[in-house]
């Protein structure tokens, strides 16, 4: 791994995000709407009397997770498509940089856009709802760390079929994370699901996250058990799928693809 | 002769039943210029993308200052550049940005003092902080020039550096180009499709039809062995042949 070579590429995106609109954006005005939504959904909720255990901590809590999982799995897969519309990768695949430090890369690209997102959604819940997210306390860490590992999964998953089917593939970095959206159970219990979606929802690591964080809100400990869960299934697929990350790039290679991805 | 600097040994590829490149074996020495020639899909493309690890061979080996592309990747495309007309880079980024991420790719030393000196070299100062989107394409291929040449590369595959660019612009490329690799010994391997420029650039040429080497050595001998009055006659001739069956 050379520090310099990732460092470079990290380089290529900050430049890009410090003079684009669209990309300031994504960062603040979509992630704001959508807390201004689930703030007044979670206010007309308390005001019409549903009995729910921390209503406001429930859904925005839950948004605001939800939203790292969203944006870590967004720097991977957007970045890669940032690549793919500037007609930049094979400048990128002909230098020295490997595959292995373009995706460390990318990484950290997810990793700055999430404690952006995320540090802006906690700064706005609490100014308009006066919701206090860092009142979940240190076990806020391992969910967000093991919601990124999931973003990341997600992520180098939809960039290995964009690079293997091209420019048609890539609303998959935008729709592909929504598919696991119902599994992971993030704005309601996992019990809802039918029994064979509940099976389903095990093996997803965010739902672990989801259903840990509602144990934090309800009963006030941390559920070691999901946590554990979480991280080993995480763990297991980040090596699976960056795998068949490397796999997939070595297919292109022979098929001549990777030269053509864009056109 | 020296040791040469690339070694290709018969290089084949194939896309399913289609073969591209056939069974090419070349060298290129240190300080040489070799000029590939061939029609639009003869394989030169597909020969300078397999050259820089974006395409793997079908079969056969490619050897760069003594070691094996496909086990040493990185020590060799340190030391590797290229540039073509049908490349981009990214449009967001000012000229002198791209040129620093194209520095920190290849780790080159003295970062500033590199980008500064290719942009004067290039006369590229007018256009430092301009977004690449906003150049016209004699600007572009000088950016891609730029980028090629500020790694200080050992090995430079140029891919049509000059198609689609006014006269002025091309005669300036091919003087820069050519004082450049006088000045720092550079081994080129060099596409296009004009005739008089690929005379003037080359100290060897290799023409490529339907994959296969047709013909092989200075502009002078080929012309001669072809008994046509020019290299462009002589295209036309390789050129319209039907593939050996």
């Amino acid at each position: 791994m050379n520090v310099g070579r990732i460092g470079g590429l990290l380089s290529r995106h900050l430049y890009l995000y410090q003079r684009s609109f669209a990309r300031m954006l994504e960062i603040f005005y979509w992630p704001f709407l959508d807390l201004v939504v689930w703030g007044f959904i979670t206010m007309y909720l308390k005001d019409a009397g549903v009995s729910l255990h921390g209503a406001v901590a429930f859904f925005l809590g839950a948004l605001i997770l939800w939203d790292v999982l969203f944006r870590a799995q967004q720097g991977v897969a957007v970045s890669f498509l940032e690549e793919m519309w500037s007609r930049n990768l094979m400048n990128l695949f002909a230098s020295p940089l490997t595959v292995g430090e373009y995706l460390v890369s990318t990484m950290i690209m997810s990793i700055l856009k999430v404690t952006a997102v995320a540090s802006l959604m906690m700064v706005f819940a609490w100014v308009f709802y006066s919701y206090d997210m860092l009142k979940i306390g240190f076990s806020l860490l391992p969910f967000i760390l093991n919601l990124v590992l999931s973003g990341w999964i997600i992520g180098v998953l939809t960039t290995s079929i964009i690079m293997r089917f091209g420019q048609q593939a890539e609303v998959l970095a935008w729709g592909m994370v929504f598919l696991f959206q119902p599994i992971s159970c993030v704005f309601y219990p996992l019990e809802v699901l039918p029994s064979w979606l509940q099976s389903i929802a095990w093996m997803v690591p965010p739902a672990h996250i989801f259903e840990g964080m509602r144990a934090v809100l309800v009963d006030g400990i941390l559920p070691v058990t999901h946590i554990i869960w979480a991280t080993g299934l995480n763990l297991f697929f980040l090596v699976a799928i960056v795998a068949w990350f490397y796999h997939t790039f070595n297919v292109c290679k022979e098929k001549g693809m990777l030269v053509r991805v864009g056109e | 002769m020296s040791n040469p600097i690339v070694q290709v040994r018969n290089l084949t590829k194939r896309f399913g039943d289609f073969t591209a490149v056939d069974n090419i074996s070349f060298d290129i020495h240190k300080g040489e210029i070799l000029g590939l020639l061939g029609p639009n899909g003869a394989g030169k493309t597909t020969t300078i993308h397999m050259l820089l690890g974006l395409i793997t061979p079908s079969s056969g080996t490619i050897h760069m200052f003594g070691l094996d592309l496909a086990q040493h990747r990185e020590t060799i495309l340190q030391q590797v550049n290229f540039s073509s007309t049908y490349i981009s880079m990214p449009f967001s980024l000012t000229v002198e940005e791209n040129l620093k991420v194209v520095a920190r790719l290849y780790s080159v030393k003295n970062m500033q003092q590199q980008v500064d000196s290719i942009i004067e070299k290039l006369e590229m100062e007018d256009i430092r902080t301009r977004l690449t989107r906003k150049l016209s394409s004699g600007q572009m291929s000088r950016l891609t020039l730029a980028k090629a040449l500020m790694t200080e590369p050992k090995v430079l595959f140029l891919d049509e550096p000059t198609a689609s660019l006014d006269p002025d612009i091309v005669d300036k490329i091919k003087a820069f180009l050519k004082e450049y690799q006088r000045n720092a010994g550079l081994s080129i391997l060099y596409t296009s499709h004009n005739m008089r420029e690929m005379e003037e650039m080359s100290n060897r040429i290799i023409f490529l039809q339907h994959g296969q080497i047709v013909a092989e050595g200075t502009a002078d001998q080929i012309v001669q062995r072809y008994a046509q009055r020019d290299l462009e006659e002589v295209f036309l001739k390789l050129a319209r042949e039907p593939k050996a069956q």
